[in-house]
């Protein structure tokens, strides 16, 4: 497959302008996704190509958007909706939960919807801007949680989504956009979910983690190998359904493994792996398994503060020392 | 700004004006009358411990439902509530179905995933409501997006009570359909209490159908009991948004007959109102009218009557012998597969 280096950014924007190139039934709605193009350029370019009734500037409505997106996928769309930060997502916890989520189950009818979700901190966002809440809706039967971390996968991820017939949200780490980039398949290709990705291969410890957490235990594994300690990082790419079989390989393989989030720790979904290492890998343990998350606060403004809200290289580092040394 | 309040139907050239001939009228009564004996006998197996759960009627309301159902066209949807199973009955639904999904047996609409009202038979263009009220209305303004998108023509009825009218949802999806003019229509049944809270609690405005204007479409007050007024407005607006005029508020005014749920014996409601109300049924309100105007005979009132009668007791038997859900079946369909995909709707 011929590629090309694009940013995180390019490839979700590359990867959904050629799912509406092939799917008709494929539309954009949000807010300012139209004329601007989206808060962070996403759909820069769409309304020329796709025309206005397939790139739908919204009202200030994050209900009206994800339960419009719903009512149009049972009306056979396959809407993708753009939350301006994920943040927002709270506006429309009901529509995702209380409808998208149990339709399936309880009437029988899919609804085939995607909810771009730029999310994640690193920019002084302040509250309201830089949350990762993939947990609280990876607690909720029915939605599937994606959390690419590289442009490969940020396209091919996308156009999974947009196949699923379930609801799917799709968080876009917005630390990832320009900072990140990488080779990108030029022609279509879905990437399956459920299915980790070994980032550094390792085996003496192993490091579990999605999004741009994935580059802060890279960093931190680099560190660790000139130390003689050669760490594997595995990137799940999805929560729901997430890859218990190579999560537990690794751990059988390393015997000791760290649960690394952005998101605050206490029940972020570092806890479920962490009970599934414990419930299912407990004799293969040589050591306890590690959390390293933001601690249970919101997520302050001043860079000061964010910085040590947020995971650090030298944190991860250092717990990795530990863990080794156990 | 004052709305425009619906004039009653008169008379049988009216009727025929507006879209009916004298065969559809007695099908409405009799649609009319089935949904009240549906719920009639679902309280009595409610009683009998036959129904788990709570148990929710739409007393007073028939008329309105059986109304805006047989306004809609063949490829319409919407998304009725618990006070519209008239909708359902209209639509097609067969009693005994109801009754599976009130006992919660594999046969009714949600296989008893759900119960009571939360149901609708997507093959007749109704999805299923939920407990957030009024979730489904802007569930049903995408609904209209879809088919502006497509550029069908099709309708989609979005319901809402008079309490839910307070919730954001109604708000943001009635403003997004007045922003796109989207081909919806939204029906308010007040019917004066949500749960114990009088309208007076719930809103400030003479008329929720005053809310219209701000959102720049049209508003109507309809009597709710009387099934022709309903239909006919119902019809104008369906076409009004059929053909690209926008959409329309139609305000439904009746009184909940009984409690919020069968628990729930009403003892807020003054005793003077349900007598007055109970004299405007909208049953016998249109039976009166059909003898008048239509000229209905004992013959077909006895035979729609024992019609249903008869209908009704199969159903409930065959309800009965429904399988009950096996729970191995417990986590089928919490995702769909995308071969489901492949279904005339998603078409």
């Amino acid at each position: 497959m011929a590629t090309q280096e694009k940013t995180y950014l390019q490839a979700i924007s590359d990867g959904l302008r050629q799912e509406m190139r092939r799917d008709q039934r494929v539309f954009c709605l949000g807010e300012d996704v139209g004329v601007y193009g989206g808060a962070f350029k996403v759909t820069q370019g769409f309304q020329e190509e796709f025309g206005a009734s397939r790139v739908l500037d919204m009202p200030l409505s994050e209900t009206a958007i994800v339960a419009g997106a719903t009512g149009a996928a049972l009306m056979g769309m396959r809407p993708v909706a753009e939350m301006q930060f994920a943040d927002f997502v709270s506006c429309a916890w009901d529509h995702l939960v209380t409808v998208a989520a149990k339709q399936r189950y309880r009437a029988g009818t899919p609804v085939p919807i995607v909810l771009r979700l730029p999310s994640g901190g690193g920019f002084s966002g302040g509250p309201f801007h830089s949350q990762n809440p993939e947990s609280s809706f990876a607690h909720i039967p029915g939605l599937k949680v994606v959390c690419p971390a590289t442009p490969e996968d940020a396209k091919g991820l996308l156009a999974t989504s947009i196949e699923d017939p379930n609801p799917v949200l799709y968080f876009e780490h917005k630390h990832l956009y320009r900072r990140i980039k990488g080779p990108v398949p030029e022609e279509r290709y879905a990437t399956p979910f459920g299915k980790a990705r070994v980032h550094r291969e390792g085996d003496d410890l192993t490091v579990i983690t999605w999004g741009a957490m994935v580059y802060t235990a890279d960093e931190a594994a680099a560190k660790l190998a000139d130390e003689g300690v050669e760490v594997e990082v595995l990137d799940l790419r999805t929560l729901i359904p997430w890859d218990r079989e190579a999560v537990l390989e690794s751990v059988a393989r390393c015997s000791k493994a760290l649960v690394l989030h952005e998101d605050t720790k206490t029940g972020g979904f570092g806890a479920e792996i962490a009970a599934t290492i414990a419930e299912e890998a407990f004799e293969q343990l040589d050591a306890p398994v590690r959390r390293i998350a933001a601690p249970d606060s919101p997520v302050p403004f001043a860079p000061s503060l964010e910085k040590a809200f947020i995971p650090q290289v030298d944190d991860v580092a250092a717990a990795l020392r530990e863990l080794a040394a156990y | 700004m004052a709305v425009r309040e619906a004039e009653p139907v008169e008379t049988l050239q009216e009727v025929k004006e507006a879209g009916l001939d004298r065969e559809d009228l007695l099908s409405m009564y009799r649609n009319m009358l089935t949904t009240r004996a549906i719920e009639e006998r679902g309280h009595i197996l409610y009683k009998q411990g036959k129904i788990p759960g709570s148990f929710y009627t739409g007393r007073g309301n028939e008329g309105s439902a059986v109304g805006v159902g047989t306004a809609m066209g063949p490829n319409d949807v919407g998304t009725p509530l618990q006070r519209d199973m008239g909708v359902h009955v209209t639509r097609g639904i067969e009693p005994w179905r109801v009754f599976a999904q009130y006992m919660g047996r594999v046969d009714g609409p949600t296989k008893g995933r759900d119960g009571n009202v939360h149901m609708g038979d997507a093959r007749m263009g109704l999805h299923t409501m939920v407990s957030h009220l009024p979730a489904m209305l802007p569930v049903a303004v995408g609904m209209a997006l879809a088919f502006r998108i497509r550029d069908e023509k099709r309708v989609a009825v979005a319901w809402c009570g008079e309490g839910a009218a307070a919730r954001g949802d109604a708000h943001e999806g009635m403003n997004l359909a007045g922003v796109r003019r989207l081909p919806v229509v939204f029906v308010i049944d007040n019917n004066q209490w949500a749960y114990s809270t009088p309208a007076h609690l719930e809103y400030a405005v003479d008329h929720l159908a005053d809310r219209a204007a701000a959102y720049g479409f049209e508003g109507v007050v309809v009597d709710g009991t009387d099934v022709l007024a309903v239909y006919r407005e119902a019809k104008r607006a369906i076409e009004k948004a059929r053909e690209g005029g926008g959409p329309t508020l139609i305000e439904s005014v009746t009184l909940r007959m009984e409690g919020h749920a069968v628990h729930d014996d009403a003892f807020y409601v003054p005793k003077e109102l349900f007598e007055e109300w109970a004299r405007r049924d909208p049953i016998e309100r249109f039976r009166g009218w059909l003898r008048d105007n239509a000229s209905m005979s004992d013959e077909e009132e006895d035979e729609i009557t024992s019609g249903v009668k008869r209908l009704l007791s199969a159903a409930i038997q065959r309800a009965e012998e429904s399988p009950v859900p096996d729970p191995a079946t417990l986590l089928d369909g919490v995702f769909a597969t995308p071969e489901e995909l492949e279904t005339p709707h998603h078409k």
